[in-house]
């Protein structure tokens, strides 16, 4: 019996951090996102009233949240593809060269992974500039404005944020590959296997674990872009085209002075992480191997 | 300045729809202690320097005149200012007597019942009477005139002098003259924008709208449509390309004018610096905005700021009097000459003008009458959530007609003056 529980108060530490530190703050997130809770009611003008799901209600019945939704989803899938093959390709490519091009590569890698954001991407939007832009100037583009176009825009943020993510993935699979042993791909390199085949059937199942992680994070980061979207289309673009989930809860909650509703947003957005994280676990569960 | 941008997150945290049913102060700003120390707040500049020495000068004349009183002025930034009223509005304690606040603020501190009535203070001054009608309108909530406009900072239209000569134009004197010269420019000259028109720069546009008769609260009347429409014809491909000027802001405005890349942009007299930092210095001039009717002008947005007395002041009378003081002719006159800042009392500004030529087509523009943002706490909202932008920038991105875009956008505004 006390067996049974001995799991229990071992994680009791763990506990005393994560409760105060991620619990309390999702309460209170999911108790605003049921009030009316506006400017008004903040600066104590107006009565706090409790709502309900009247802010769900109106966030569902808006025609913009259904888009931002799915460019949001668009957006985050891509990133999240885009940063998997940069990384992987560039980990196993660290495997393949020699002593100083790996040195330089990684330390290029972690330069992009040291820079903060919100640097990041302003250097990005100087390079990028319609009129002063070196791009422009070395691809003489004239003043062609790259956050004119939706695509285009979502396009460029999209290369700054697989730029600040891809040396996390390169640097864990780059490690996880060093980790398996060189007889198992001595061994597939004598049955015949290429490199595209040894990447496939050696190195991405026994690198599976690895890769679990490295996706669900990569998957939570882009779905909740926030800082390069922020910076770099000032706030959501042009007549806000480029609006991601949390960029727009910002503003509703922040500029808009619509806590309720800005919180409903940021609820919406943990459980479709909490959910895409669970069936992304028990998919790798079912297929059979431990984590 | 700075205050004529859109409002920091930090107002807007704190305060930017406080109650409306708190009313206004109708305590008059008389009586309370006649010594003592008066507590001043003004905002800090960039280069305070010139406008601290003004100051001294002002508490130097004003504490010769009342034995036993000190003045301690605190120069505030401008960025945090909103948290630093919310403060003074909720703690009488710390508040200060006299403060200078930005008069797109008003309707904020108002509605927050931080501001003491000036009526009876200002019909006793006697350079009260030359204070203009609209620069009132300005600092008056409901009724109640909550402010002394200081200064005032309005736009007018900056031409190439080099350009137009070169392409034999005259200086527009309509709207329908602003838009052939944009094109002529645009057309002869690709490289330079035939006039800089943002999409993200509200008060260049709203001169278009208040111009056809339209206004904020109605957006999608006929009349604010037509100056929507004649404002957003200027961002296309024939004078200003909507990849260049869709999300062009009015400071971006300034660069793109400054830098010679534009033949013409809608900027404010306060602007002149910034331009002349640039190398079109010397080779440009102003005119006042014309209106649609030849020969008319369009009704300028006169941002500026007003000195206040606090509601919570111990010394409202004393308060008053160091208020008039400051604002007086006198030292309007010398803030301009030390800072730039356009006087609010008529004979100082026509004598600013006669000093600076430069001034007249401002002068002019004041003189033939200025609008204003609505005086509603839910104005901040408004210019937060960008509304009027997004519809300007959903016009010419071609998202929406205008009709489309200005019935959305009035449904957010109706939302926001309501609340």
């Amino acid at each position: 019996m006390t067996r049974r529980f001995t799991p229990l108060w071992l994680l009791l530490p763990a506990a005393a951090v994560l409760v105060p530190l991620f619990v309390y703050p999702i309460w209170q997130l999911g108790l605003i996102s049921a009030l009316d809770l506006r400017q008004a009611q903040v600066s104590g003008g107006q009565p706090t009233r409790y709502v309900g799901f009247a802010n769900y209600v109106a966030l569902f019945g808006d025609e913009q949240f259904w888009s931002v939704l799915g460019a949001t989803v668009v957006f985050a899938a891509a990133c999240v593809l885009a940063t998997l093959a940069v990384g992987a390709g560039l980990a196993v490519l660290l495997t393949k060269v020699g002593r100083l091009p790996r040195l330089l590569l990684s330390l290029a890698a972690m330069a992009a992974w040291a820079v903060p954001a919100i640097s990041g991407s302003t250097v990005w939007m100087f390079l990028f500039d319609t009129n002063l832009g070196l791009v422009n100037q070395v691809l003489r583009l004239g003043a062609y404005n790259w956050t004119y176009d939706r695509m285009t825009a979502f396009a460029l943020v999209g290369a700054v944020v697989v730029w600040h993510s891809f040396p996390f993935v390169m640097v864990t699979l780059y490690a996880g590959i060093e980790a398996i042993p060189g007889s198992v791909l001595e061994a597939a390199a004598i049955d015949g296997a290429g490199a595209w085949r040894a990447f496939w059937q050696i190195m991405v199942p026994i690198l599976r674990p690895l890769l679990a992680i490295v996706v669900i994070q990569s998957i939570i980061w882009d779905f909740k872009v926030f800082t390069q979207i922020y910076v770099m289309t000032a706030g959501g673009g042009i007549a806000g085209q480029n609006l991601t989930l949390n960029v727009w809860a910002y503003q509703q909650a922040f500029a808009a002075g619509e806590y309720g509703l800005g919180s409903a947003i940021g609820m919406v957005m943990m459980v479709i992480l909490l959910v895409v994280t669970l069936l992304y676990l028990r998919t790798l569960r079912r297929s059979g191997d431990p984590l | 300045m700075k205050l004529l941008v859109p409002l920091v997150t930090a107002g807007l945290l704190l305060g930017a729809c406080a109650p409306s049913t708190s009313v206004p102060a109708d305590t008059p700003s008389g009586g309370g202690d006649r010594t003592g120390t008066l507590k001043v707040w003004l905002f800090d500049e960039p280069n305070r320097a010139p406008k601290e020495k003004v100051v001294q000068e002002a508490i130097a004349e004003f504490t010769a005149k009342n034995a036993g009183v000190t003045v301690d002025v605190q120069y505030i930034p401008v960025e945090t200012r909103g948290a630093r009223f919310k403060g003074a509005f909720n703690d009488p304690a710390s508040a200060p007597d006299v403060v200078e606040y930005g008069n797109t603020d008003l309707a904020e501190y108002a509605a927050a019942g931080g501001l003491a009535d000036l009526g009876p203070a200002v019909t006793a001054w006697p350079e009260g009477k030359d204070l203009g009608a609209d620069a009132k309108a300005s600092a008056t909530y409901q009724n109640t005139l909550l402010g002394v406009p200081w200064y005032v900072g309005v736009r007018a239209l900056y031409y190439r002098t080099d350009v137009f000569t070169e392409l034999g134009l005259a200086a527009p004197t309509s709207q329908a003259d602003v838009a052939a010269a944009g094109k002529a420019i645009h057309a002869r000259k690709p490289d330079l924008v035939g006039v800089a028109a943002g999409g993200k720069y509200t008060f260049a546009a709203l001169p278009y709208v208040w111009d056809a008769g339209g206004d904020i609260p109605q957006i999608n009347s006929a009349p604010s449509r037509a100056g929507l429409t004649a404002y957003t014809s200027l961002i296309g491909p024939e004078i200003c390309p909507a990849p260049q000027c869709a999300d062009l802001t009015g400071g971006k405005t300034v660069e793109l004018f400054a830098a010679g890349k534009a033949g013409m942009a809608i900027l404010g007299n306060f602007n002149r610096g910034a331009v002349d930092a640039g190398p079109v210095k010397g080779k440009y001039a102003v005119v006042p905005l014309p209106g649609g009717k030849p020969g008319s002008i369009a009704p300028a947005f006169a941002g500026g700021n007003n000195l206040g007395i606090m509601k919570n002041s111990k010394r409202p009378a004393l308060g008053a009097d160091f208020l008039t003081l400051l604002a007086s002719a006198e030292y309007q006159g010398k803030m301009f000459d030390a800072m730039g800042n356009l006087p609010t009392l008529t004979p100082a500004l026509e004598q600013a003008a006669a000093k600076d030529p430069f001034l007249k087509p401002f002068t002019d523009t004041i003189k033939s009458g200025t609008r204003f943002v609505p005086l509603n706490p839910g104005w901040g909202k408004i210019d937060a959530q960008g509304v009027l932008p997004t519809m300007i920038q959903k016009v010419v991105t071609g998202k929406s007609t205008v009709d489309q875009a200005t019935d959305e956008a009035a449904k957010q505004i109706d939302a926001a003056l309501k609340q």
